[in-house]
């Protein structure tokens, strides 16, 4: 193992080493290139690769993610990256509409071999309209991959099988986790998508989560475990092909769920994994699966208020207690 | 041109209006499904564009997208076996009317989304740029797409940079059933072109050879790395909007007024008058293009429907199980 690393080192190195790799492999978006990212991912790289490699765009989604699409079918691979996932609503058309499904409409004459990079979440008092963890939209929609890691090695792992999948990737990062640093493997590695992960074994409460709250999870299950609650943790990772059977097979050990998510309660990722567990798993239950999510309102800017509407650790831990009970 | 180019255009041009019409006729037997938006009146526009292309040249256009794939070298058969929704259609019956294609012939597609190819074709020629081949992509779309939002991203981002796309507007007159004017701030959609700082012609669309010539002109201007260029070709559209079409926005005397400029009629009279084909020889392309396209339908009837076991194929190109 090397050092620890930050996620967004992990991803800054995945992108460096993947375009060192394979010269099909460029970046396009709003300030990726002189600018150097607005998260700093991309810091050099425009120097490393020139402007052919490193594509400032217009501010404009809809030609970032469309041109994208059009790179791609003719056999380049391009990561086009969306400022904050809020815009990619403005280029939904062509995420969902078109990249979700030429593969399938033509019969599977197309490949794909694309990556969208898209920051989420909230947090950083950056008001409601670029504050929102609307992966579940992104993840309803057949034909398209949508990854969001939690650690640096998966982050770096999943965004380099991401660049190398033929089919469009929809990357899910989010804006306060790039300062997590975890360890990653030396060399060269991928990480599966459509594969959920055992992060921290347990025996006493499953809980189900992914991306930024996936380190919530830690710290509480770490303050659980000293009222002698052993948790389990399943980290999702990819949310479509959502892969159920370490959830499942977790719950069968622990009989008892919570799922973690930042977004929405209301037809979430929680929704979808819970009703899951239900329908394949009911017998194993022992009591109601609970769902821990952001409060049901637009993000409001004040930092106490934010906080409140955000789900926090000891929310989980809350969670956690009731269905140990 | 020679001879055998003249009447491989006319085949084409009249084998694109049988299997409309014979598609009208499907579709009223209630064998097509969906929607349904023919080509007639505007076959000159695609096979005069494609007439001018090299091999290595993509095509990428909206829904009215049956001529084109003819054009490009789509069979008959595959394309009514995918109007037929059948797993012999060029998109193995999961497309339809709307989504036909074919990679290998540098056809991609038929979009049904008003404007969304357009950022597509950008992308397409930015592709084609990077890797530093000679492609020109050809972008076609209606008047009705130059006022959304992706008009405008994708036109300004293949000036920014450079892109070798040709971009095509099949103004035939109507959005649906809405008048540009009351639909666009100006009439002549190469003013927004201009906007752009990106050159354009008017172009004849019934005339075919008006139309190759002037894609010949674009192309060779593109292909010397002279960025993007425009072409407006006017035309207009002999059936409605799509089948079911109430046609309540026009008179039965403009379409007469229309037919005279007959696309097909046209090129006939040219190549009689000027005495590259005889009337006998042209009559025996009609009739072929008949058999042809008796032999599509017959082709796409027996044909067989997907496989339900086949539903989810075609989704992803990698294996994620």
């Amino acid at each position: 193992m090397a050092r620890p690393i930050t996620v967004r080192e992990a991803i800054s190195q995945a992108l460096m080493e993947e375009m060192e790799r394979d010269e099909n492999v460029f970046i396009m978006g709003e300030e990726v290139g002189v600018w150097g990212g607005t998260y700093a991912v991309t810091r050099g790289f425009y120097d490393k690769f020139g402007d052919k490699r490193v594509r400032d765009t217009p501010i404009a989604e809809a030609a970032i993610i469309g041109g994208a699409i059009g790179a791609a079918l003719v056999g380049r691979r391009p990561i086009a990256e969306m400022m904050t996932i809020n815009f990619a609503f403005v280029a939904m058309d062509h995420i969902v509409n078109e990249a979700a499904k030429l593969q399938y409409m033509f019969g599977g004459q197309f490949k794909l071999p694309m990556v969208i990079r898209a920051v989420g979440g909230g947090g950083r008092q950056l008001g409601a309209t670029h504050s929102q963890t609307p992966d579940a939209i992104f993840a309803h929609f057949p034909g398209l991959v949508v990854v969001a890691p939690g650690t640096p090695e998966d982050a770096k792992g999943l965004l380099k099988a991401s660049i190398r999948s033929d089919d469009p990737v929809l990357f899910i990062e989010h804006s306060t986790l790039y300062q997590w640093r975890g360890q990653v493997p030396e060399g060269d590695y991928t990480v599966p998508i459509g594969k959920s992960k055992i992060q921290k074994p347990g025996n006493d409460v499953t809980i189900v989560t992914y991306s930024k709250m996936l380190q919530q999870s830690f710290k509480a299950a770490e303050q659980l475990s000293k009222d002698g609650i052993d948790v389990e943790i399943v980290d999702l990772r990819s949310l479509r092909p959502l892969d159920m059977d370490p959830v499942l097979e977790s719950v069968k050990k622990t009989n008892r769920v919570v799922i973690v998510e930042e977004g929405w309660k209301s037809f979430g990722v929680g929704s979808e994994v819970s009703a899951r567990i239900y329908e394949e798993a009911f017998d194993y239950i022992d009591a109601p699966v609970k769902r821990v999510a952001q409060k049901e309102v637009p993000l409001p800017y004040n930092a106490p208020l934010e906080q409140f509407a955000l789900p926090q650790i000891d929310d989980i831990i809350a969670a956690v207690k009731e269905v140990k009970k | 041109m020679d001879k055998q180019e003249h009447l491989d255009l006319y085949h084409q041009m009249v084998l694109i209006r049988r299997i409309e019409e014979r598609s009208a006729e499907l579709y009223g037997q209630g064998k097509i499904g969906g929607f349904l938006h023919l080509y007639i009146g505007q076959e000159a526009v695609s096979t005069g564009l494609v007439a001018a292309r090299l091999p290595q040249d993509r095509f990428i256009t909206a829904y009215r997208d049956h001529g084109l794939a003819i054009n490009c070298g789509i069979s008959a058969r595959e394309v009514v076996a995918e109007l037929l929704g059948k797993e012999t259609g060029c998109s193995k019956g999961r497309g339809g009317s709307m989504h036909m294609a074919d990679v290998e012939k540098n056809f991609w597609g038929g979009h049904a989304i008003v404007g969304a190819h357009l950022p597509i074709a950008s992308g397409m020629a930015l592709g084609d740029q990077y890797d530093g081949n000679d492609s020109v992509t050809v972008c076609l779309f209606g008047d009705g797409a130059t006022n959304i939002g992706f008009f405008h991203e994708a036109v300004n981002l293949s000036k920014v940079w450079n892109l070798p796309v040709l971009w095509v507007c099949e103004n035939n007159q109507y959005g649906m059933g809405t008048t540009i004017d009351r639909a666009s701030a100006v009439n002549k959609i190469a003013q927004k072109f201009k906007g752009y700082d990106i050159g354009s012609e008017q172009v004849d669309g019934m005339d075919i050879m008006a139309v190759k010539k002037a894609a010949e002109k674009a192309f060779k201007r593109i292909r010397s790395g002279k960025g993007p260029y425009f072409l407006e070709i006017n035309t207009y559209r002999f059936r409605g909007h799509s089948m079911g079409d109430p046609e309540r926005y026009r008179e039965k005397e403009e379409i007469v007024k229309w037919q005279d400029e007959d696309p097909i009629g046209k090129y006939r009279k040219y190549l009689t008058e000027n005495d590259i084909a005889t009337v006998e020889e042209l009559d025996k392309i009609d009739e072929q293009a008949l058999a042809e396209t008796d032999d599509a339908v017959e082709f796409a009837e027996a044909s067989p429907d997907p496989a339900f076991e086949d539903l989810y194929k075609y989704m992803y190109a990698e294996d994620y199980s």
